[in-house]
């Protein structure tokens, strides 16, 4: 019976190292990234944070700019219940990143069919890098529960 | 040689009152899940265009009726079912009363915090979900309340507490019995990882919602919740742990194999603790190598899943082959599938089997980026607490309830019935909400009135709404043959509670013995948590309260 049980136990860490082995490639050697941390907002509870955001580039100037040749910047601004711009235009096959923040409760930003899902959280500013090969119409949705409108939550991309 | 798992075989009463607490918190949890999955019924037609909650008395929108979901199934169930189940096997276990003022004290502490949040939640103070992450603001009713929930499993455990102390004064050299060992272990891990959501309801929330201080932080109020979020889960199964390994063998005709593994089993998810960040993959503000760091921490939470699925299958073996099965799934078809009880749980297993593989994709670091926030994660977590967790209540409640009635079950075959019913139709809504998820379609909207949809979220919706209806049903099954049961069961007499016998006896000397040391395990499971956290709270203390939110959403 002791045997029984080391066997089964070097098994189970077997399967485990498996499972990491493979963690480590799709991440690695695939080189599939998680949305990061693009820095911070300072502002105190005294402020509104929708003034701070005026003042605080990029978010002084959100919608799409042309940063180096055929990469754009994204800035979006999520609050209750909208995006900030409602309408994106991009050129297909461009590297895009997305950089966003909320302006009052904690919103998502997802666009369906895509990599593109993160947190916008009040303070915090998330980044994403994405390219959309197919030209088309994309859904900008707000995936996180922020308040009675939530399911009204949403922005139209276009991709020509 | 087999050995019980319980210290005194021959038999031990239970004292009248002590099993009256045990039985108001079994009842009190399967009524706020009738409440529960009512408000079910409405999220399931949600997601195929319908919106059922125009017509919910009291329910004024799709989300107040979701926040009752959450919290009442999630929450509050989990809590009072651990709470009077546990009770009864720790004592059980030690063959000793647990101290009886600590006991009915946890049980109106729990009643006290769940008619408070309750309260809130029904007066639409509360629309802020069962996670409430600030800054959405619910009135502090709802805060309190829940403080009081989680204040309600402290108490419990300290009864525990008090209890080993002195069959270990009794009994020196002893091992623990293992019906207690694990119904302890249970609540030491869930004392550890609840300082999380009590940090954050304490300190945070508490003071933000009575308007003593201006705002709240976001962030550092996300990571506490999730601190507590992710071992919560273990919260949630190791109850059924309890009676899949104490119990079930038992029931099914067979033997535990190994009691140090289960033990371990155990120890490691006391370990497993901090794990909570790999729900904040998606967040800003969380480096990217402790997001690796966690992932990896994760996947070692299948270690001891595949030691329990593989200890229960054999036990169920066991018992399959000494009732004639034979050939390699021969077994499968003896266990005594005309136990309702066995076979709740073993469906229920079957469900967590494909729940598990569901988590597999959840957890992978990268896949998650498709399916966060998506329909996939209540597809995947309907077969893991939704039925896993919940059909195996039920199972427990099919000799349980005799037990405490001392009453036969009112009907077997609709209890039978009532299980695969419920199988069935979680198999349709989460294939659904999997589905859905996978194609994009959010969770926690009302798509039934949102401004968008799209035409890949249509055949899923229908197969949530069609899977819904049928465990709708089969909820209301069980509900009848429970309350049938208590009213109307023939009566009979159920001496004990059934427990199951290992293999070999534990051993009295060796490295085993130090898997009973739990002050051992606490301390490594601190160490970890400062390794994983500490640099994030360093980096984030002290906390930035500048964000006000809404109230009241
Ligand atoms: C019996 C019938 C049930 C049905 C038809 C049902 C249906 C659903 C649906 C469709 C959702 C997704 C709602 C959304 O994200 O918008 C949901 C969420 C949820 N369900 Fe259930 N459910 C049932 C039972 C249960 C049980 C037994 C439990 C746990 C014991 C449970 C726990 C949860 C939790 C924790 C959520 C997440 C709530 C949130 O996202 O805030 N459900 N349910
Ligand atoms: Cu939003
Ligand atoms: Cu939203």
């Amino acid at each position: 019976m002791e045997r029984f049980e080391k066997a089964f136990l070097c098994a189970a860490a077997i399967v485990l190292v498996i499972f990491l082995g493979a963690l480590a490639y799709s991440s690695l050697a695939m080189g599939i990234h998680l949305p990061s941390h693009f820095g911070m907002i300072h502002y105190t509870a005294g402020q509104k944070l929708r003034r701070v955001l005026r003042q605080t580039p990029p978010f002084d100037r959100p919608g799409v700019r042309e940063i180096a040749p055929g990469k754009y910047q994204v800035t979006v601004i999520g609050l209750t219940w909208s995006f900030l711009p409602a309408v994106i235009e991009l050129p297909a096959g461009a590297e895009v990143t997305f950089v966003a923040t909320s302006m009052d409760v904690i919103h998502g930003f997802f666009i369906p069919g895509t990599r593109v899902n993160m947190m916008l959280i009040p303070g915090q500013v998330s980044e994403c890098v994405y390219r959309f090969r197919q030209p088309g119409e994309y859904l900008l949705i707000c995936h996180e529960y922020c308040g009675r409108l939530h399911h009204t939550m949403s922005a139209r991309m276009v991709v020509k | 040689m087999s050995t019980p798992i319980v210290s005194d075989a021959a038999g031990f009463k239970l004292e009248r009152t002590d099993l009256n607490a045990v039985r108001a918190n079994l009842y009190f949890g399967f009524a706020v899940l009738a409440v529960g999955v009512l408000l079910g019924l409405d999220q399931a037609y949600n997601y195929a265009g319908v919106d059922l909650v125009r017509h919910y008395p009291v329910i004024n929108s799709y989300y107040q009726g979701l926040t009752i979901h959450g919290v009442f199934n999630a929450l509050v169930l989990t809590t009072a079912f651990a709470n009077g189940f546990i009770v009864l096997t720790t004592a059980r276990g030690l063959g000793r009363r647990l101290p009886g003022a600590l006991v009915h004290a946890a049980l109106w502490t729990m009643l006290a915090g769940a008619v408070l949040a309750a309260w809130a939640m029904f007066t639409g103070r509360a629309t802020v979900l069962y996670t409430f992450y600030p800054p959405l603001q619910a009135h502090w009713s709802f805060y309190l309340g829940l403080a009081l929930v989680v204040i309600s499993t402290w108490i419990t455990s300290a009864a525990q507490l008090v209890a080993l102390r002195g069959w270990r004064r009794d009994n020196p050299g002893r091992r623990v019995p293992l019906l207690a060992f694990m119904s302890i272990a249970t609540y030491v891990m869930w004392d550890i990882a609840s300082v999380g959501i009590a940090i954050e309801v304490v300190a945070l929330l508490l003071p933000w919602s009575l308007g003593i201080v201006p705002g709240t932080d976001p962030l550092l109020g996300r990571t506490l919740f999730w601190f507590t979020g992710h071992p919560i889960v273990y919260f949630w199964l190791l109850p059924i742990y309890v009676s899949w390994y104490g119990m079930i063998p038992r029931q099914s005709g067979g033997t535990l194999f190994s009691d140090s593994l289960t033990r371990l089993a155990f120890v490691l998810f006391i370990l497993l603790v901090p794990v909570g960040f790999h729900h904040q993959f998606v967040d800003p503000g969380v480096s990217q190598g402790l997001k690796y760091a966690v992932a990896a921490l994760t996947f070692a939470i299948f270690f001891p899943s595949l030691m329990t699925a593989f200890a229960v299958m054999y036990a169920l073996e066991i018992g399959g082959r000494r009732r004639g099965g034979k050939g390699l799934v021969g077994w499968f078809f003896r266990i005594p599938w005309s136990d309702p009880s066995v076979c709740a749980q073993v469906l229920a297993m079957l469900a967590f089997l494909l729940g598990g593989i569901s988590g597999l994709v959840n957890a992978s670091y990268t896949l998650n980026l498709e399916v966060h926030n998506t329909a996939f994660v209540p597809g995947h977590f309907h077969l893991t607490i939704g039925t896993a967790v919940a059909l195996s209540y039920i199972g427990i409640a099919y000799w349980l309830v005799p037990f405490l009635e001392q009453r036969a079950l009112w009907s077997r075959r609709l209890a039978i019935f009532q299980s695969f019913l419920y199988l069935a139709g979680v198999l349709i809504l989460s294939r659904g909400l999997i589905a859905g998820g996978l194609a994009g379609m959010p969770r926690r909207t009302a798509i039934a009135q949102a401004s968008y949809h799209m035409a890949a979220w249509r055949l899923p919706g229908l197969m949530t709404a069609a899977g819904g209806t049928l465990m709708v049903a089969s909820m209301a099954l069980f509900f009848l043959v429970l309350v049938m049961t208590i009213v109307a069961g023939q009566p009979a007499a159920i001496a004990d509670i059934p427990f199951t016998e290992t293999v070999s006896a534990p051993a009295t000397a060796g490295w085993q013995i130090n898997l009973d040391r739990f002050h051992y395990w606490v301390i490594a499971a601190v160490v970890l948590i400062a390794i994983v956290y500490g640099p994030f709270l360093f980096a984030h203390l002290p906390p930035d309260l500048a964000a006000t939110g809404l109230t009241y959403p």
